[in-house]
């Protein structure tokens, strides 16, 4: 059984806010000088994904295949991913493949889904902690035309089945879906294992094949920026311009007084 | 013929009523379909769901396509989308809208591949200006906004909840009820729902709330988390938190507050030992006052809040829930 992890290189999503800049002019976002970039971390939840239901397994019995779009940087999250336990990588690293919407993301790694063979269940983060959207899992289910389920906190192979018990509400929702199948993961899933050292080793020797828009045989106008439905008009960092008043006091008794008075005057409490 | 601001929304119903999120979309389709002389048409899936058809027009549907029968009792994508894509073609909207709500997340994406478009997912602003409808959403967990237009029709997009003036109802308001011939083979429904597990924390008010006491990682322990319930029963409000109290334990997952968790908009925010994450923000914002509690005078929160206090939670809180029983008497 082979299971595709599709996993995404973004600046680490919880830096703080002063830290955050964009370039207006060229509607990007300026890498913070000495950050290093992370896996997406919906994304590395879905790697642990794949990674429990190979535990559960004759571990030969299944191949775990990161793909990864991105940059030559993404190389690292590949590699990362490999000495938590993965498999194999395919790295999707052409510069005619940047600046891809959802939709001309979702393209390529359906072509390249396509040109890895033989799978069986394909994992992604329930979004992407850059843009945030949440679209592309179920874009490539749609793509090639097999069921999707989103916001996993569980998934289980059974033979021909994937379960999945999603995140709904206040509860859970258990779902059967034949295989081949898309599932998105949530962070109710829980922590992502770290790198072993026994993996770490043998990553080397892990094969990662490199591919570009031609290999996917999509040209030039089906991929990246020319290849996307939306266009960017604008990126920008809102401000809050919410005024915020400090309750004075010397000693905690007499803030809490204050507060419960300044609430209690503006009809708070 | 269609007019180049014809809206469809995507109505959702829970328990026999409409969300109220509804009300918020159909205000928004309302000003969008207006501003072109366009007509908003809305679609709704349910079992018996006929009797929701005329708040929908109350609230400014000019048409209700109602989609009634067993299959549509609960929401499932596969079921849903054969209609709604059909409906879709048919009407050709410039827009489809639908709240960003756990449904929304889930349907919209699938349903721009098949009308071969694409969706801005969690839009907290729109407008047509030249003749392009132009959507603003929140992005990099709330520190970025990006403001996008569509190459292709129609531009889908699922609205955040609580962004939008709802629409005022309209007793006298007319529109027509259509009821869809379904499209749907049960052989196309590949996802089977064999179980559901109802939450057990009593938290599914915090949407309602008017006051919520949210609890972070600033609280230390669930010991210290008690302190959120006990200021909530003084205050009458419901428990919240940032995703860490739930990571660690110390309340349940669904108490969770922010961009993966819930939105909620209530008069009053009390936020006890949290940073203000962007991620956090994205799920109160939209609260009358923020109050936060917190021992860091730069915590990021501050800017966000109408009052401040710099302090320690386990002295503070004890100290405000006794201030607050004297003037709640
Ligand atoms: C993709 C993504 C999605 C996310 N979704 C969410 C989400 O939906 N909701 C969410 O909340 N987070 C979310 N997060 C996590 C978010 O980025 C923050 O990590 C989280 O909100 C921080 O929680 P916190 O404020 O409780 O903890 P911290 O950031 O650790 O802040 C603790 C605060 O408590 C203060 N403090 C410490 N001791 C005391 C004391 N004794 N008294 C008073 N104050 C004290 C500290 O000064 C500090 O400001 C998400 C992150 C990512 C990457």
């Amino acid at each position: 059984m082979r299971v595709i992890v599709c996993v995404k290189q973004i600046p680490d999503p919880e830096i703080a806010s002063s830290l955050f800049k964009v370039d207006e002019a060229a509607r990007k976002v300026i890498p913070v000088p000495g950050l290093p970039m992370v896996i997406s971390p919906f994304d590395e939840q879905a790697v642990e994904a794949a990674l429990r239901i190979k535990d559960k397994a004759d571990a030969d019995a299944v191949t775990i295949t990161i793909l990864t779009l991105g940059p030559e940087s993404a190389l690292t999250i590949l590699k990362g991913a490999l000495s938590m336990g993965a498999d194999e990588g395919v790295h999707l690293c052409d510069a005619a493949l940047e600046g891809a919407d959802s939709y001309a993301t979702a393209v390529a790694l359906t072509h390249a889904i396509r040109k890895i063979g033989d799978h069986d269940l394909i994992l992604t983060g329930r979004q992407a902690a850059d843009w945030d959207a949440g679209v592309v899992g179920c874009g490539i289910a749609e793509l090639l035309d097999i069921p999707a389920v989103t916001l996993a906190k569980d998934v289980q192979v059974d033979g021909p089945v994937v379960r999945v018990e999603r995140v709904a509400g206040d509860g859970v929702e258990v779902v059967k879906a034949p295989l081949p199948a898309v599932v998105t993961v949530a962070h109710e899933l829980g922590q992502p294992r770290k790198a072993s050292l026994r993996e770490t080793m043998r990553t080397a020797q892990k094969p990662v094949a490199v591919w570009s828009a031609a290999d996917l045989g999509l040209a030039a106008g089906q991929v990246g920026e020319a290849g996307s439905r939306r266009t960017r008009e604008r990126l920008y960092a809102p401000v809050s311009d919410i005024f915020c008043e400090f309750i004075e006091g010397e000693t905690p008794q007499q803030q809490a007084a204050a507060l419960a008075h300044r609430l209690h005057e503006d009809g708070l409490v | 013929m269609a007019a180049p601001s014809d809206i469809l929304v995507v109505a959702e119903a829970a328990d026999g009523a409409l969300a109220s999120h509804n009300y918020e979309v159909l205000g928004l389709a309302r000003r969008l379909a207006d501003g072109g002389g366009g007509a908003v048409a809305a679609v709704l899936f349910g079992e018996d769901a006929n009797g929701l058809a005329p708040d929908l027009i109350a609230h400014g549907a000019d048409s209700v396509h109602v989609a009634d029968g067993g299959a549509f009792a609960t929401y499932q994508a596969e079921a849903w989308l054969p209609d709604l894509a059909a409906i879709a073609k048919e009407t050709s909207p410039v827009a489809i809208l639908m709240g960003h709500t756990a449904m929304g997340a889930d349907l919209s994406p699938r349903l721009a591949f098949r009308l071969e478009t694409a969706v801005a997912t969690g839009c907290v602003e729109a407008e047509i200006s030249g003749g392009r409808l132009l959507l603003t959403r929140p992005c990099y967990g709330g520190n970025g906004r990006e403001v996008t237009s569509f190459r292709t029709t129609p531009a889908i997009a699922t609205v955040k909840v609580k962004s939008q003036e709802p629409a005022t109802p309209d007793g006298g308001r007319r529109g027509d009820v259509v009821a869809v011939a379904s499209v749907l083979d049960p052989g196309d429904i590949r996802v089977r729902i064999v179980g559901r597990e109802a939450g057990t924390t009593g938290s599914t008010d915090l949407e309602q709330a008017r006051v919520i006491v949210a609890g972070g990682r600033g609280l230390k322990s669930r010991d210290g988390f008690a302190l959120a319930h006990e200021l909530a029963e003084v205050l009458g409000g419901a428990v919240g938190a940032s995703r860490l109290p739930c990571d660690f334990g110390w309340c349940p997952p669904s108490y969770q507050i922010g961009l993966s968790g819930r939105i909620v908009s209530p008069d009053l925010y009390l936020a006890l030992g949290i940073s203000g994450a962007p991620q956090h923000i994205a799920g109160c914002a939209s609260a009358r006052a923020i109050v936060s509690v917190n021992t860091d005078r730069a915590a990021t929160i501050f800017g966000h809040s109408r009052f401040g206090v710099i302090g320690d939670c386990q002295e503070v809180v004890p100290a405000l829930i006794a201030e607050i029983r004297k003037i709640k008497g």
